[in-house]
């Protein structure tokens, strides 16, 4: 799966969190750029992420993220060599 | 809305599509102040939802981050301009102050818990002064470092040792004070482990301490003390029959074949969920049955010696071939409760599914299939949750307790047959009845120490002997003060003529001592006696594990007949016109079969 896929896989998962079903996302969507996604956003859409694709981002991983195509890219490495 | 079922990320990530769904039913406001050691948002959001679904309308105060002291100590007004109900003192063994060092005399160690208390002592009494609402303060689960390992539990310095004592002291407190009510986050913590518990990567992150599993167990307990606190507990407890209260169909295997007693460790998992069942009962919640039934072959299942729950138990009872969820009405009906204090148990997930869909208001636990979980599934649904035992409830444990008292006196005896006479012990003794075909079966063919000839038969040979009037059988149930001990003895009779010949006689170990054997004879020598036999005759035949009866008959006034290969098989002989009856401890009752 690419970047790609992964921000598609992604989008009903922030839609549902930041409550907005028309949600677009886009490889360079951050927080300062999608409503709603402050700090206690932030901390349900790590545990969504996390369960969705069985991963544990270790501590300080996410915070040198600039955008969700970071993210993406992060979540396919986490996962590459599975099924 | 079911949302008691759903896991933690999917209330967490639907949490607004549920809330908004939920708003329509959600209509007794409740306000509650949440004062917290750590960050609270995720506990706070998921309690929402639960009180929500319970009919509340919620309204939060969420104190900043580790502020839990100040809020409540220092500036009580902006809590008492927000008016709660409930002020919630959210606070994990990490928030402790005064943990002692290792070095720590135990007057230091006094001190430094004096010293805590008083810091909490003075939120709670702030918040009573100011406030005037109910507190509920959670008590702390142990430190995950403990640095002394299992000497940390016990010693001056030690952390978890400081944790069971400030844990105590909450207690204490909680017990003085009426408006101050200990939620048990040790338990809850115990109950998932501490690996499920912590997530040290969301506490160096966002300072919430736990895991969103653990997050949600907390904010499920909460949801179930504030429900208990304003009557929202539930009444009601209606459970599906076959499969659920027995192993098997009552219908189709009858009451000779429904798994429940002591003799197979699914009929053990039964009767235990029965047994916890009744405790719920005794507590005072209203049992109901529901079963696809016939009315009286589903009534029958209690006639079984083995159920724990008897028919009386039941305040009402629906057997019949109408759906469940009619049958759960006419219940609520005829108690005349609210289908809101109804929790239905039931195996079979389709049951329980048409029951949640047509009576949404009545509460479904998801309990699987597996009888062996029933209990700590129905427990860790909280659905009885309680946060006060009434007048009543407190005298009935009273007397409970002193029988336990009363036992532990008795501890000391003068000789054995004093120890004998305190167990109360009492028999039932009577010829194999079909009922325990099976069961005498299997003892006979796994007894190995208690076995004068170690005889094995098939279940169809018991069949023919139990129906054969050339043959006397017994069979013996043996209950004492400790409980029911089931069906531990058999013995086999044959006669010629005018002797009997004791084929078999076997006793399970757990009852040896009892004089169960004397109980035995006297019931043999008697029926002996009515078919005029003069004789019984029995046989010892060593084994390399029956040594222990090699004196069997000897002790119990047989005379040795003949003995073969220095003792290895010998034969012993009874006049029944001579004898008489030896059993002065048990109890003995016949049970008139079919």
């Amino acid at each position: 799966m690419d970047s790609k896929g992964i921000i598609q896989e992604l989008t009903p998962i922030f839609a549902d969190i930041l409550d907005q079903p028309n949600l677009q996302l886009h490889p360079d969507s951050n927080a300062s750029n999608v409503d709603g996604w402050d700090s206690l956003a932030h901390v349900n859409l790590v545990v969504a992420i996390e369960k969705r694709y069985g991963i544990k981002f270790a501590l300080g991983e996410l915070q040198d993220l600039k955008n969700l195509g970071e993210m993406a890219a992060l979540i396919r490495k986490k996962t590459s060599g599975r099924q | 809305m079911l949302i008691q079922n759903l896991p933690v990320e999917q209330l967490l990530q639907k949490y607004k599509q549920i809330r908004r769904e939920l708003l329509p039913q959600a209509l007794v406001p409740l306000r509650i102040a949440v004062l917290g050691g750590v960050t609270t948002n995720e506990v706070v959001n998921l309690l929402e939802l639960l009180l929500m679904a319970d009919g509340f309308q919620p309204l939060f105060y969420q104190s900043e981050y580790n502020r839990y002291y100040e809020d409540a100590v220092l500036e009580p007004e902006k809590i008492r301009d927000f008016r709660p109900n409930i002020v919630y003192i959210h606070t994990h063994w990490i928030n402790i102050e005064q943990y002692p060092s290792l070095g720590c005399s135990e007057k230091e160690f006094q001190l430094r818990l004096q010293s805590e208390m008083t810091r909490f002592s003075s939120i709670w009494e702030s918040v009573q002064e100011r406030v005037g609402c109910q507190i509920i303060q959670n008590n702390f689960e142990h430190p995950p470092l403990p640095i002394l390992g299992c000497l940390d539990s016990v010693s001056w310095g030690g952390k978890t040792r400081f944790v069971y004592d400030l844990n105590l002291e909450f207690s204490k407190a909680a017990q003085a004070h009426p408006k101050l009510l200990i939620q048990d986050l040790n338990g809850l913590a115990a109950s998932i482990g501490h690996a499920q518990w912590h997530d040290w990567s969301r506490w160096y992150s966002y300072k919430i301490l736990t895991t969103p599993e653990a997050s949600l167990l907390i904010a499920k307990s909460l949801a179930a003390m504030i429900g208990a606190m304003l009557g929202r507990a539930k009444k009601c407890l209606v459970l599906d029959l076959d499969n659920t209260l027995w192993g098997g169909l009552i219908g189709d295997d009858g009451i000779e074949k429904i798994q429940i007693g002591r003799e197979t460790g699914v009929a053990e998992a039964y009767s235990a969920f029965q047994e916890y069942c009744l405790s719920l009962r005794e507590r005072g919640i209203i049992l109901a049955a529901c079963s696809k039934n016939d009315l009286e072959t589903a009534k029958s299942g209690f006639q079984h010696p083995d159920s724990v729950l008897k028919l009386e138990h039941f305040a009402s009872f629906k057997a019949n071939w109408e759906p469940k969820h009619e049958n759960i009405k006419a219940i609520a009906e005829e108690l005349g409760l609210g289908l809101d204090s109804f929790v239905f148990v039931d195996d079979n997930p389709a049951e329980r599914a048409i029951v949640a869909a047509q009576l949404p208001m009545v509460t479904v636990p998801d309990m699987g299939s597996e009888v062996a979980f029933f209990p700590s599934i129905l427990q860790a649904s909280r659905c009885f949750e309680t946060v006060a035992l009434s007048k009543e409830d407190f005298e009935r444990a009273e007397s409970y307790s002193a029988n336990a008292i009363r036992s532990a006196i008795a501890s000391k005896f003068a000789n054995y047959g004093e120890y004998l006479q305190s167990l109360h012990m009492s028999a039932e003794i009577d010829s194999f009845p079909p009922i325990y075909i099976d069961r005498i079966t299997q003892l006979i063919n796994k007894t190995n120490q208690f076995n004068l000839t170690t005889r094995r038969y098939t279940l169809a040979e018991i069949e023919d002997i139990a129906k054969s009037r050339d043959y006397i059988t017994l069979y013996g149930r043996l209950a004492d003060s400790f409980g029911d001990n089931g069906l531990i003895s058999v013995i086999i009779g044959r006669r010629e003529h005018a002797t009997l010949s004791i084929d078999l006689w076997i006793m399970s170990c757990r009852v040896l001592k009892r004089d169960m054997e004397l109980a035995m004879l006297d019931a043999l020598v008697e029926r002996a006696k009515g078919a005029d036999i003069e004789r019984i005759v029995g046989y010892y035949r060593r084994t390399a594990k029956n040594a222990m009866v090699e004196t069997h008959y000897g002790k119990l006034g047989f005379t040795l007949e003949a003995e073969a290969d220095a003792g290895v098989s010998s034969v012993w002989s009874l006049s029944v016109p001579l004898y008489s009856a030896q059993n002065k401890y048990i109890q003995t009752r016949t049970l008139v079969h079919g």
